[in-house]
């Protein structure tokens, strides 16, 4: 009798073990169709369409001209920009809220940038639509257009902020306070010793911080159509409707069949492509900063 | 298995990956004896109890060789049941590690496990196991409160009911007491001397003192080989060996 | 005595010092800008109609609310059993050094990393074209079930990590099984851990729309009559009265999603202090 209920705690286990495993395995499956799915459904349209008018300049639907270089330029353009401008100024901000601000300060303003990250980036998008984009038309934009590359970039400067200061503050933080102290031991005023020890001490986590922000940059959808306009031209100014690889894709989406849904498709195969790259790169960094 | 649960060894080896940390070990065991396992840090003591219940297998390449039966059976038999032997051969750890739930849950988590669910059969259990452990008096009127709650000694104490519980036929206490102050290391020692009436036990110790106090038979380890293995007053009184003179009287480890 | 060179070396840094101060005070605002001008545009045109009015001449936010509350079950109903079950296997039956571990983790990693267009890409592809079902919710649910699987299964193999080796062994030494030992020691013991995780999670479907926008087709004047119909959700919906000419009534439905989520996360970071403290503290 007692071997029964052993035999049914073995098969029990046996079958929970295996079970887990499929859990486990689900995530490279799911990679796995991920990847089927695009590439069997890109790929060919690509070759297809000709790889010379795919990435060519001109998307037209009615002439079948499916060119997205003109996208993909925008979305380095936008990617650009609003790393620039969101990696300087969080960063300076990570750097006070780690020496030069109150240490009660610090606790209250670290919980709200915690929670900022949190918020959708449609609620950053509207806010670009209904508070940027009418401001640079009615007082910085030379042409009346407030739609652009310039909205599109304050906006994402805005969204991923919150996102480089905490992981910046954290590298910062794991710099030894014995850098720190022998700066100021040897004379270095609390300025020199942040500035000249710290920040390069903790470079690896800041450009991790970096590259984190461009895949958000260049993978956001919704916060970018709400204020990039939509025409798909080249990109030659700061206030000019232009068009990014995704909003190329959202803007398409529920409207389209056939052949200029599959350009969509191939559109999003380039920015994965894209994107794979930059996690790449991020894991070589993320390595690299453990050695 | 039959009803007497002597523990026989012999010839065993084991190894972590290249490392040797048993070498040659034969040694007898007799039922309802309690043995004290002494020697300086290292030696292989928690290695050797944590063969006899197996809680080797967790640790990655480890490599086991020789006979080891407990009743006459071998315990590392293709067809033996881990679970029915780790129920048999209790443990007890050298830092208290009650789960974080109640006490009651605590004691009843071992006869839950081998299916007594009856509230009253499992509410005699924990009765029995705590005023086994000299516990129940502390005790009875907060069995569901968190067993986090109670101090080092009573966890301690909470635990070797928890192992009780089990019923199981033989106890390995890891250095129980090393992280208790001396009040609950008394009490500790008290309970060993009650508990030998019904149990084997096996307890890896430290302290030369308490090894004279409580023990039968003595085992001094050195270097992963039993060195010396006899009754407590003999091997303290007349070592046979130098090395565990040296150490008894304390020139060494 | 300080030289000049000295004196001009200080006054850089001290000028690189105010610099970065402004910089600070400078994200500070913009981040409250955000919240304050979505409040004050989007609070007064909260009202009942928006909220559970019928969706007629005047827009309402019923069929997002709906939608939402389906797309948050379906995908979690299906990411948590996964989630949970993929770092129970890592954590309790692999070795943290072993290949296949970080095999899971390279693809865990990668998932995190793909953009939500990609993934609604991804189920516009499956749900909508090869499959069928038309733009449903069910597709949308699925395709997010797979993207919160990441952050359920990183955090959930953070906590059962957290969970003292001793407990397991003192189980295991008691003569319990493995499954056992994991559904009645580890699991309990990392629940305020595992159940943040799905609280993020849960958030994270909140304000997703770039998928939805693909996979359950952004219909936002009908009610959802099943899983398998069209629908949308309340951040699709900010999108859409943005988009089309509704700004106020995209502000207050902005506001809601933003209450909803901020009270997610405070949720979470609240539990999530709990579990840090450390019932285990002792153990």
């Amino acid at each position: 009798m007692m071997n029964k209920a052993y035999q049914f705690i073995r098969t029990r286990e046996a079958v929970m073990r295996g079970l887990f495993l499929f859990c486990a395995s689900f995530s490279i499956l799911a990679l796995g169709c991920i990847c089927f799915f695009l590439f069997l459904n890109g790929v060919p349209f690509i070759t297809k369409v000709g790889i010379a008018n795919f990435f060519g300049t001109e998307w037209h639907l009615a002439n079948a001209s499916y060119g997205i270089f003109n996208m993909i330029v925008a979305s380095i353009y936008v990617t650009a920009l609003s790393t620039a401008i969101g990696v300087t100024v969080g960063l300076m901000t990570a750097i006070c809220l780690f020496k030069f601000c109150p240490k009660k300060a610090v606790f209250a303003l670290r919980q709200m940038i915690n929670l900022l990250a949190g918020i959708p980036s449609v609620i950053y998008g509207l806010f670009g639509l209904i508070i940027i984009v009418p401001f640079l038309r009615d007082y910085l934009s030379p042409n009346g257009v407030g739609y652009g590359i310039l909205s599109a970039s304050i906006v994402l400067a805005v969204m991923v902020m919150p996102t480089i200061i905490s992981v910046s503050l954290d590298a910062l933080n794991a710099v030894p306070s014995s850098y720190y102290e022998g700066a100021l031991a040897l004379g270095a005023t609390k300025e020199q010793s942040v500035f000249k020890i710290i920040v390069p001490a903790a470079k690896s986590g800041i450009l991790a911080a970096v590259v984190l922000s461009i895949g958000r940059a260049i993978g956001e959808t919704m916060a970018v159509i709400m204020v990039i306009g939509g025409s798909p031209v080249m990109p030659k100014g700061l206030f000019q409707s232009v068009r990014t690889m995704t909003a190329n894709i959202a803007m398409g989406a529920t409207e389209l069949s056939g052949d200029p849904a599959t350009a969509l498709v191939a559109t999003g195969v380039v920015l994965f492509v894209f994107t794979m790259l930059l996690n790449i790169c991020f894991s070589l960094l993320k390595n690299g900063g453990k050695q | 298995m039959d009803d007497r649960y002597n523990v026989s060894i012999s010839d065993c080896n084991l190894y972590y990956s290249d490392f040797h940390a048993l070498k040659d070990i034969n040694i007898e065991i007799e039922q309802h004896e309690v043995t004290a396992l002494i020697g300086p840090s290292g030696c292989g003591k928690s290695t050797f109890i944590k063969m006899l219940n197996r809680m080797n297998d967790l640790v990655e390449d480890c490599k086991i060789t020789g006979n080891i039966s407990i009743g006459g059976q071998d315990i590392y038999a293709k067809d033996l049941d881990i679970n029915l032997l780790r129920k048999n051969v209790g443990m007890v750890f050298q830092k208290p590690n009650p789960f974080p739930m109640s006490i009651y849950d605590n004691i009843a988590f071992a006869p839950r496990t081998f299916g007594i669910k009856k509230k009253n059969e499992l509410d005699d259990i924990i009765e029995h196991s705590l005023k086994q452990a000299g516990l129940w008096l502390e005790v009875r009127d907060r069995l569901r409160r968190n067993a986090m709650g109670l101090s080092g000694g009573q966890q301690q104490r909470l635990c070797i009911a928890r192992a009780l519980a089990a019923d199981p036929k033989i106890l390995l206490m890891d250095e129980p007491t090393s992280a208790l102050d001396p009040i609950s290391t008394g009490k500790i020692e008290d309970l060993i001397s009650l508990l030998k009436q019904e149990y084997t036990i096996i307890i890896v110790t430290h302290n030369m003192q308490q090894a004279t106090r409580i023990s039968d038979k003595t085992a001094f380890f050195l270097l992963g080989e039993i060195i010396e293995h006899g009754k407590t007053d003999d091997l303290f009184s007349l070592p046979k060996d130098k090395r565990t003179e040296s150490y008894v009287t304390g020139r060494f480890g | 005595m300080k030289s000049k060179a000295h004196n001009r070396q200080i006054l850089r840094y001290r000028i690189a010092k105010w610099l970065a101060f402004t910089a600070f005070v400078l994200c500070i605002l913009s981040l409250i800008a955000v919240l304050t001008f979505i409040l004050i545009r989007g609070l007064p045109h909260i009202n009942s109609q928006l909220l559970f009015g019928n969706y007629g001449k005047e827009p309402s936010i019923k069929p997002a609310l709906v939608g939402t509350l389906y797309l948050v079950l379906i995908s979690v109903l299906m990411a948590a059993p996964i989630g949970i079950g993929c770092a129970i296997f890592l954590t309790e039956y692999m070795k943290t050094s072993s290949r296949f571990v970080s095999i899971i983790h390279v693809a865990v990693e990668t998932l995190a990393g793909i953009p939500s267009i990609v993934y609604g890409i991804f189920g516009y592809l499956v749900f909508v074209v090869a499959l069928h079902f038309k733009y449903s919710l069910i597709g949308g649910g699925i395709t997010l079930s797979i993207m919160i699987l990441p952050v359920i299964v990183r955090s959930t193999e953070e906590s059962l990590l957290a969970v003292p080796r001793s407990l397991r062994e003192g189980s295991f030494a008691l003569g319990t099984s493995k499954v056992r030992t994991i559904f009645s020691v580890v699991l309990p013991c990392a629940a305020s851990g595992i159940v943040t995780s799905l609280i993020l999670a849960i958030g994270r479907v909140v304000s997703e729309s770039a998928v939805l926008i693909l996979t359950i087709g952004m219909v936002v004047n009908k009610m959802p009559e099943s899983l398998t119909s069209p629908g949308t959700s309340l951040a699709l919906d900010v999108y859409y009265f943005g988009s089309h000419g509704y700004p106020e009534q995209a502000a207050a439905t902005g506001v809601v999603l933003l209450i909803l989520v901020v009270s997610i996360n405070i949720l979470a970071t609240v539990l999530g202090k709990k579990f840090g403290k450390g019932e285990l503290a002792n153990g």
